[in-house]
């Protein structure tokens, strides 16, 4: 682009000094002709290099999902104002499943990835009345990856995850909330998470955001569970925000209404216990200072040494206990 | 034929259809004993074949703790007592109570493991971590679930960590590889703590 400015600017200089002009004319001409390209110039570089930055930024902050329908449902790119770490905002709601993940199956039919769609609508609109700003994993019958998934949620700030799900078995109109499992001790990380554990630093942050809904659940469902429970939940592992995963019983229901009946009090049972959480989210601090963003292990650069530090263009005051670009490897 | 015959025709016909009718319940639930019978007959003979009884006869019968459903919780292990001739040898140990918790307990709706999964290999590393390599049944036909994939999970954790006492932690294989997860939520990358059975109480101590 700078290059072709260039070719018609001095193509213009060229073809105007040449014409038939008095002599002092022509020089002044000339003259003017070269401040105005100058000044041209300079602003086209600087128009350019500010893009290069912010293109940077986009990269490193929020890694584009390869799911275009769950891009759409993102809002605009409000990183700077999110920067305002312990206040939260936004809830990265993951209905399971989808694409060729039709998940749980009932013998009537159901699937599993489509009961969750239509509660995540429903959780969405409570959500969103309530105040809170929502971002769905996915809109349609598409199966991000577990880790694009993750990514999605990693590259926000001031979130939280729920991810929702319909169990196989189970007592018929009961609802369990799960946390992820103990993950081993983050040492020597040098302010950086690896991408495996990135829930490690939101553990217990996510067990009170998993009571505070069970509670509102078993108020609701009866047979339900008073308090979350710990799960190896693979979808969990590597979101580093507090993070839940709602499971409702069962795609072997008799009726598909029983299930849809559920629906609005898990709604609103989530999004109470989510404002319930609201005053006890503190974004966890790290060993060290080094900042870093959420970057899925896929989106490493190929000239990045595994484990290699976070990128340059973080901004400085980032989210302080995100995950960063780290091997994959056991989590215990 | 005179009326009274025809009487006592429509009365015999009426009579066996009513005791057809109450025979036909019976009937049918004989049927589906008798197909279950089958299917459990044949399910036996194919793990007879493809599991050889790893137990020595000869081997003390201990008192071994396998982990299945609870009735009372469907999302909750109970251990169950079985007297099993258990050697001392711990991979031999581990194989003879994942085999006889995979063969399933007496009331087949507390199972927790799918009855056509079945143990092909078992390892233990010299850092105790126990590695169980299932047939890809258990991945396929496990309830997709949360719930139903670690009640599966912790039934296997239970009862190694109750039986095999120098296991420390369990990794699961699928046909000799890491997967993701057990059928769709579970993690099945990393491994599983096994915190080793409390020491028996020891008997209190009388004061002088």
């Amino acid at each position: 682009m700078l290059l072709d400015v260039r070719k018609v600017y001095s193509s213009l200089a060229l073809r105007l000094s040449s014409s038939a002009l008095p002599p002092g004319a022509s020089r002044a001409f000339v003259a003017t002709a070269v401040l105005a390209l100058s000044a041209l110039l300079f602003w086209q570089f600087v128009s350019s290099s500010n893009n290069v930055v912010a293109a940077q930024s986009t990269t490193a902050a929020a890694p584009a999902p390869q799911n275009n329908t769950a891009t759409a449902s993102q809002p605009p790119n409000n990183f700077q104002a999110n920067l305002q770490t312990n206040v939260l905002n936004t809830v990265v709601l993951d209905p399971a499943h989808g694409g060729t993940d039709p998940g749980a199956r009932g013998t009537g039919g159901l699937r599993e990835s489509e009961v969750v769609l239509e509660f995540a609508a429903q959780i969405r609109r409570a959500l969103e009345s309530q105040g809170l700003q929502v971002v769905q994993t996915r809109l349609g019958d598409e199966n991000p990856s577990f880790d694009d998934r993750s990514a999605m949620a990693n590259a926000q700030r001031g979130a939280v995850f729920v991810t929702i799900h319909i169990s196989s078995t189970g007592l018929p109109s009961t609802a369990r909330v799960y946390t992820n499992s103990d993950l081993p001790p983050l040492s020597n990380t040098n302010g950086l998470i690896p991408w495996d554990q990135a829930q490690s630093p939101f553990l217990d942050l996510s067990r009170k955001l998993g009571d505070a809904v069970q509670s509102l659940l078993a108020q609701r469902f009866k047979g339900s569970p008073n308090e979350s429970q710990s799960a190896a939940v693979r979808q969990l592992r590597t979101t580093a925000a507090p993070a839940i995963a709602v499971e409702i019983s069962s795609v072997s229901v008799e009726k598909r209404e029983e299930l849809d009946r559920m629906a609005p009090g898990v709604a609103d049972a989530i999004a109470r216990g989510v404002v319930a959480f609201k005053p006890s989210y503190v974004v966890p601090s790290l060993p060290s200072p080094t900042q870093s963003l959420s970057v899925p292990p896929s989106a490493t650069p190929a000239s990045a040494p595994p484990g290699s530090a976070a990128r340059s263009a973080a901004p400085p005051s980032a989210h302080p206990a995100a995950a960063s670009v780290a091997p994959k490897g056991s989590p215990q | 034929m005179t009326p009274r015959w025809r009487v006592w025709i429509i009365v015999a016909l009426a009579a066996a259809v009513g005791a057809a009718a109450v025979y036909f319940p019976t009937l049918r639930k004989r049927v589906k004993q008798a197909a279950i019978l089958t299917q459990q007959t044949e399910e036996q003979a194919r793990r007879e074949l493809t599991q050889p009884f790893l137990g020595n006869p000869s081997e003390p019968r201990v008192k071994a703790k396998l982990f299945w459903a609870s009735h009372a919780d469907d999302a909750a292990l109970t251990p169950v007592t079985v007297d099993l001739p258990l050697g001392s040898d711990p991979v031999l140990r581990a194989k003879q109570v994942l085999n006889t918790l995979l063969a399933g307990p007496v009331d087949a709706e507390l199972r927790t493991l799918p009855p056509d999964a079945a143990l092909l290999e078992f390892y233990l590393l010299p850092n105790g971590t126990g590695i169980a390599d299932f047939s890809e049944a258990l991945a396929t036909s496990t309830p997709s679930g949360i719930a139903s994939e670690q009640l599966a999970v912790e039934s296997i954790a239970r009862t190694l960590e109750a039986n095999v006492p120098q296991i420390k932690r369990l990794k699961i294989l699928i046909h000799g590889q890491e997967v993701d997860t057990l059928a769709g939520h579970l993690d099945l990358t990393g491994t599983f703590p096994l915190s080793p059975a409390p020491p028996p109480p020891s008997p209190p101590t009388k004061k002088p």
